[in-house]
């Protein structure tokens, strides 16, 4: 009988660790692919063009604002990925699909809609978030609501960007004709997905 | 000043999150904080090749094309043209509310520019591949981008319906 106990409990610290430690627990990180080498050929000829129309000196320039913008993104990149790891770890994997996952309904979809709604932050933290949501048990339809929700009726765009712009009577009439739009969107990709992948019906 | 706001949130929420993976015990906060730094590393080159790259692809799709495909087209052409104007408008949110106000200084009907507001929104090409992708899975990003095709229609379709703005 003495024997079964460490036995027994041999394994359970050596799983833990691998959980933890495993460079992909839950999400998988993407090899170079097929969407960044297009990019890169697209950015390569955008660059090609710029130099035979303004020479070096047009490539030297957009590279001196662009490094400077990029400076200032990347701590907010930092921000957001450790926002989506933390979400990740917290939210209990069980409450998130029931709430958000494939049989969460309409309340799914509108939870989805209302955390992009209040989310601070740009695409530095909306993209993580809606990944971490992803990885924890939402489903498409609801990460969509989530994500939708944010480019259309999240405060941050609008506040920092359309209201100056744009004025405040179209970007208030903007934000009130966009209200249903991330449940629709929600709605319609749970009922696409479902055809595209009976599989990982409810 | 509203970049220091953002910021100030940005971290808050970081730190606040932070904390609540403490509570659970110091090596939950330091697995998840080792994840989201490699997370971090990993997209950095992705990001930079776009926010770096970005630029030269704005500078060869000048602005006054975009603005030309929001012309004075009205009616359900002019939301179409607006909705593939707004897909193919590079830069950030400044370019594309710039080219969405030109366009109603210079009389373009108001659901054209919701359409256009709207689709830039939900599927500028090159918001979609430099941000998106790199934090995403791919398959979600398309299938996101192809459940939205419809709503910049549909709300161009609610403008005109109630008249607004």
């Amino acid at each position: 009988m003495s024997l079964s106990d460490p036995l027994s409990k041999d394994p359970a610290p050596g799983l833990d660790e691998a959980a933890d430690s495993g460079p992909n627990r839950g999400r998988k990180r993407k090899p170079i692919d097929l969407a960044t080498i297009s990019i890169a050929v697209l950015v390569v000829i955008s660059a090609a063009l710029v130099y035979r129309r303004d020479g070096a000196e047009g490539i030297w320039e957009i590279l001196r604002h662009d490094l400077t913008l990029f400076s200032g993104i990347l701590p907010r990149v930092l921000a957001g990925c450790l926002l989506g790891a933390f979400i990740a770890e917290i939210l209990p994997h069980e409450k998130v699909s029931r709430s958000l996952g494939p049989s969460s309904g309409l309340k799914g979809l509108l939870i989805g809609t209302a955390f992009g709604a209040i989310l601070p932050g740009g695409p530095f933290t909306a993209y993580p978030v809606a990944s971490a949501l992803l990885t924890v048990g939402a489903d498409f339809g609801a990460t969509i609501a989530m994500v939708v929700s944010w480019t259309l009726i999240g405060y941050g765009r609008a506040v920092a960007w359309e209201l100056p712009i744009m004025g405040t009577d179209f970007t208030l009439w903007r934000i009130v004709i966009s209200l249903p739009l991330p449940i629709l969107a929600g709605a319609l990709g749970r009922f696409v997905y479902l055809r595209i992948y009976p599989k990982d019906a409810p | 000043m509203s970049a220091l706001i953002i910021d100030i949130i940005l971290w808050g929420s970081v730190a606040a999150l932070g904390f609540l993976a403490w509570q659970r015990g110091r090596t939950v906060l330091v697995s998840s904080a080792r994840e989201g730094t490699m997370d971090f590393i990993h997209i950095v080159p992705r990001i930079a090749l776009g926010v770096i790259g970005s630029g030269y692809i704005a500078a060869i799709i000048p602005q006054q094309v975009i603005t030309g495909w929001l012309g004075p087209n009205s009616g359900w052409s002019g939301v179409l043209a607006a909705v593939l104007a707004g897909a193919a408008t590079p830069g950030g949110p400044v370019v594309g509310f710039s080219i969405g106000a030109v366009a109603l200084k210079s009389g373009g009907g108001a659901p054209q520019v919701i359409a256009y507001v709207v689709a830039w929104a939900l599927f500028a090409f090159q918001r979609l591949i430099l941000w998106e992708i790199p934090f995403m899975p791919a398959r979600f990003v398309w299938f996101r981008a192809a459940v939205s095709l419809p709503f910049p229609f549909v709300a161009a379709a609610i403008a005109m319906a109630i008249g607004r703005p």
